[in-house]
């Protein structure tokens, strides 16, 4: 396949600029989330109020397809309920683990081409699980392997 | 580039190696995970098929003609060992799935030897299975571990070091032979001649060098040393741990079991000689002939020539990369094993490696089993080209090209 398959101009933009790259002083929530055969790393930091996630950021280094799909999903999550959110992350895996795009979210389905390379699947869903781990207030971190 | 002409025909050595010649990602194949594992040329593929076909039996146990052949060979593959490393018996060699096993044999087996406030010298460069079973043992024992340093991106000891660390207490003194995540090709005599005025066994992981480089362990003067089959054109599954007589004599055993025993009885048993003391159960006999051949292999091109090779590749590769803006190497700039690690600016590890894989190049990302010395580096995963003998000049040249293209790709 053709390399801008996978590395669509929205996953090489948000490697280089990612966005909400920070701490969250106001954060009553985090996590963070490892992946010890390949070295990624990331901490999500989310401020819940009255069950919404009212702001969310990351700090993290790691491949372009871990990092750019975490500061994607900060965008994506802000707002939400956390039922929301784990739909959000159900469809997001659907995407990554199926190829399937969906028409109505570009930004996930950016993401569709890490279906053809399923050892960077895991790359991908990093930041989700790390923070779906911090809304269930989960003190773990997640590894995926 | 170009190498000097006095050269084997490497070229020619490439149709030996059946794997090489087939399209990855619809284009040819260029093979540079030579850290990870080596190609093996048809001569051990044959050998392989040829001892299943012809002389399979197990050894040491049955009378009949097949299992005479099988001990034979096994035996035989031992003493070539000996030979090929230059150690004074057959007696010294020890078959092992691998390197890790090898090191893992030692520590275990010195167990009963080490007490609480005896120092384990280490260096910063051990890769995982040169670091972990060393853990293992200091948990066990108490002793204590120490490490000689690196000095930094340029990757080498500091040897100024070693002489103050090696007088407190150490008894064990494991370090690698050539770097697998720098390079870096350490002077082994030099290291095993000062542990030895300080009373301190020496263990040489030797899994980079034994396929590369002569190996004369008398005139390097260490007291055991480790290898891996299958990073020297042989099979997975065979490694070899040479141990100096005396030592082997000395040690308790390693795992029980048939083969490793002189007599037993309900209660205790009386263990079988050195070597067969430490190869307990039926070895990976296909796999010490597998390694036979891939020994003659590699003899019959020479291996000052293949090392010679390999370091010219690196070299090559290590300058020109140096080109490439926002690129940092690590490793001595000087002489080198054959390989090259790099990290570029804005590209991470696995990004570089599946760029380059969509062009049929295989490479290696990540921390090459070497977490604590990237940390120390400040560099989540390193990039990894590794060299063998059926790599060429014009391989160099696509993958200068492909990392050039990651950078622009990838980069800022």
């Amino acid at each position: 396949m053709d390399l801008t398959e996978l590395y669509q101009s929205v996953i090489l933009d948000n490697n280089r600029r990612p966005r909400n790259f920070r701490k969250l002083p106001t954060a009553n929530r985090s996590a963070a989330g490892n992946n010890p055969v390949c070295g990624d790393e990331v901490t999500v930091y989310i401020q819940v109020e009255d069950g919404r996630i009212a702001d969310i950021s990351f700090q993290g280094a790691g491949c372009a397809i871990s990092q750019a799909s975490t500061s994607v999903m900060t965008q994506r999550l802000k707002g939400k309920t956390v039922a929301e959110a784990e739909a959000l992350f159900g469809r997001f895996k659907e995407i990554v683990t199926q190829g399937t795009p969906d028409e109505e979210d570009l930004d996930l389905s950016a993401f569709a081409g890490v279906h053809q390379f399923p050892a960077r699947i895991k790359c991908a869903t990093l930041g989700w699980h790390a923070a779906l781990n911090a809304l269930h207030g989960e003190a773990v971190t997640a590894t995926t392997e | 580039m170009k190498l000097p002409a006095s050269t084997p025909d490497w070229a020619a050595l490439r149709a030996d190696f059946p794997i090489l010649h087939q399209l990855v990602h619809r284009q040819p194949l260029i093979y540079l995970d030579n850290g990870a594992t080596t190609q093996k040329p048809r001569a051990v593929i044959d050998a392989l098929v040829r001892y299943y076909e012809r002389d399979n039996a197990n050894v040491h146990r049955a009378i009949h003609e097949l299992s005479y052949r099988a001990t034979t060979a096994y035996e035989a593959a031992r003493a070539r060992a000996a030979q090929f490393i230059n150690a004074a018996s057959p007696e010294e060699i020890v078959f092992t799935r691998g390197t890790t096993e090898g090191i893992n044999l030692v520590s275990y087996v010195f167990t009963p030897r080490l007490k609480r406030g005896d120092g384990i010298l280490l260096t910063e460069m051990e890769h995982h299975s040169n670091l972990v079973p060393w853990q293992l043992l200091a948990r066990r024992t108490g002793a204590q571990l120490l490490f000689v340093p690196v000095t930094g991106d340029d990757g080498l000891l500091d040897l100024a070091r070693i002489d103050d660390l090696l007088g407190r207490n150490v008894r064990l003194f494991a370090f690698t032979h050539i770097s697998n995540s720098l390079g870096t090709v350490n002077p082994v005599a030099e290291l095993c001649a000062r542990a030895r005025r300080h009373g301190a066994v020496t263990v040489v992981d030797a899994a980079q060098s034994a396929g590369h480089l002569p190996l004369d362990v008398q005139a390097l003067g260490c007291d055991f040393l480790a290898f891996s089959g299958h990073k020297m054109a042989g099979p997975t599954g065979i490694g070899v741990l040479f141990g100096r007589h005396e030592l082997l004599d000395a040690l308790e055993p390693f795992q029980g079991g048939g083969e490793m025993i002189a007599s037993v009885q309900f209660e205790q048993s009386t263990w079988n000689k050195v070597p067969h003391k430490f190869e307990a159960g039926t070895p990976d006999i296909a796999g010490a002939v597998g390694l036979h051949a891939a020994m003659d292999y590699l003899d019959g091109i020479g291996r000052p020539a293949i090392a010679a090779h390999d370091e010219e590749l690196a070299r090559e590769t290590f300058a020109r990369l140096g080109g490439i803006p926002g690129i940092r190497l690590f490793g001595p700039p000087g002489e080198r094993g054959g390989l090259v690690s790099f990290a570029l600016a804005g590209a991470h590890a696995h990004d570089v490696v599946t760029f380059a894989d969509q062009q049929g190049i295989a490479l290696r990302g990540g921390h090459h089993c070497n977490q604590p010395l990237l940390r120390k580096l400040g560099v989540p995963a390193t990039t990894r080209a590794s060299f063998y003998l059926y790599n060429t000049p014009e391989e160099v040249d696509r993958l200068i090209e492909v990392i050039r293209q990651a950078a622009g790709f990838f980069g800022r």
